[in-house]
């Protein structure tokens, strides 16, 4: 106790950001919507193992396969970047490191996500 | 980053084995966290054996033998002995609990290890300093509040109303529960802790009280709650048997409830 603040003072810092509820609901929705998704996947992946390259981009042609498997990857990197983000704040106390980490993983997740995106859409419209 | 390791002057070595008393035929030992702020050495284990025909069944009985008839430096809080102070919370056989209402015999080991409540800290041996746990307490501003003038008698409830408020109230703001969750260890300084979100709760869902948007308003932070991912060692901990874990959901239950 030697910067002479009082407890009170420290607890409540920088006062409520107002904010968090937005991010926790996201979570649970994105994962209840992962259930679904990542069985299709599963599922997906079970059906075309050992297919050719035809019969693959064929099934993936088909617009209900390819919207499911944006969904796939539009879902899962929300959580993704979302779960991340809550071990970075849990674990990097140092601020400025924190900052910079938290950015990166809206950069990393952002790329894996459009990246993912680009390359289905490529495959099911026929590239 | 998250501290894994205790930092150089608070890892502990090994301290002085106390004597057996003299003719005991009954006898169990304790290995009990020692520091003192005043010697500048680091943490010890001191070794102690307790006459279990000569003293009380609970651990806080052990404790008080050993202060009166061993080592009367050993320093430790101590008051109700009946479990509703809280003073002794302490780190018992791996568990925070009262050292009052957990029994010698109820120990998994046949050596009963006691340390202060984890990552805070230490005033001396089992002492922790619960300053800022209190000021979280005080932060939550635990009194009823209201706009509409007092009556003239007491504020009223209904029987369900009142009901509402059991497992709430038997809180002893031991801090058990806090000190037992990770999360309070890694961001304790922001992260409020199960004890006073418990607390919190408790005037949520008072149906006397008429700040319970701006009590929402003040808890809705990515620190101050949603720290909590229901680990549950909170209701694990609890010496009450209260659960705090569900209190906390409860209150992430009302602030989705106010946007949908």
């Amino acid at each position: 106790m030697t910067d002479m603040r009082t407890p009170l003072k420290k607890v409540t810092g920088l006062g409520s950001a107002k904010d968090g509820t937005t991010h926790f609901l996201r979570q649970r929705l994105t994962a209840v919507a992962n259930v679904f998704l990542i069985s299709f996947f599963v599922i997906l992946v079970i059906a075309l193992q050992g297919a050719d390259y035809a019969s693959f981009t064929e099934a993936l042609s088909n617009p209900i396969i390819s919207t499911l498997l944006l969904l796939v990857i539009l879902v899962g990197c929300l959580h993704m970047k979302l779960g991340m983000q809550v071990i970075i704040e849990d674990y990097v106390h140092s601020e400025g490191l924190k900052f910079l980490l938290l950015m990166g993983n809206v950069f990393f997740a952002s790329i894996i996500a459009l990246a993912s995106v680009v390359a289905v859409l490529k495959i099911s419209f026929g590239a | 980053m998250a501290e894994f390791k205790l930092p150089k002057n608070s890892r502990m070595g090994e301290g002085k084995v106390w004597p057996k008393p003299e003719g005991a035929t009954n006898t169990r030992e304790y290995r009990i966290y020692r520091w003192s702020p005043d010697d500048g050495r680091n943490p010890r284990i001191d070794t102690y054996h307790v006459d279990a025909d000569d003293c009380g069944p609970m651990v806080l009985d052990a404790l008080i033998y050993i202060k009166d008839k061993v080592d009367p430096t050993l320093t430790f809080r101590r008051s109700c002995r009946e479990g509703i102070c809280g003073s002794c919370a302490m780190n018992i056989d791996g568990t925070n609990t009262l050292a009052c209402t957990k029994g010698a015999d109820e120990c998994s080991n046949e050596i009963v290890k006691i340390y202060p409540l984890p990552h805070m800290p230490v005033v001396k041996d089992l002492v922790p300093d619960l300053t800022r746990f209190y000021a979280q307490h005080r932060s939550i501003e635990p009194w009823l509040k209201t706009t509409t003038p007092a009556p003239e008698k007491e504020w009223l409830q209904s029987h369900e109303d009142r009901q509402k408020l059991d497992g709430l109230y038997e809180c002893i703001l031991c801090a058990c529960c806090s000190t037992s969750c990770p999360s309070y260890w890694w961001n304790g300084d922001r992260y409020l802790g199960p004890a006073v979100l418990l607390q919190a709760y408790r005037w949520l869902i008072d149906s006397r009280d008429e700040a319970t948007g701006e009590r929402l308003d003040n808890l809705e932070d990515p620190f101050r709650l949603y720290r909590c991912h229901t680990i549950m060692n909170c209701s694990q901990a609890c010496p009450k048997g209260l659960n705090p874990a569900k209190a906390i959901a409860e209150i992430k239950k009302m602030m989705v409830e106010r946007r949908v």
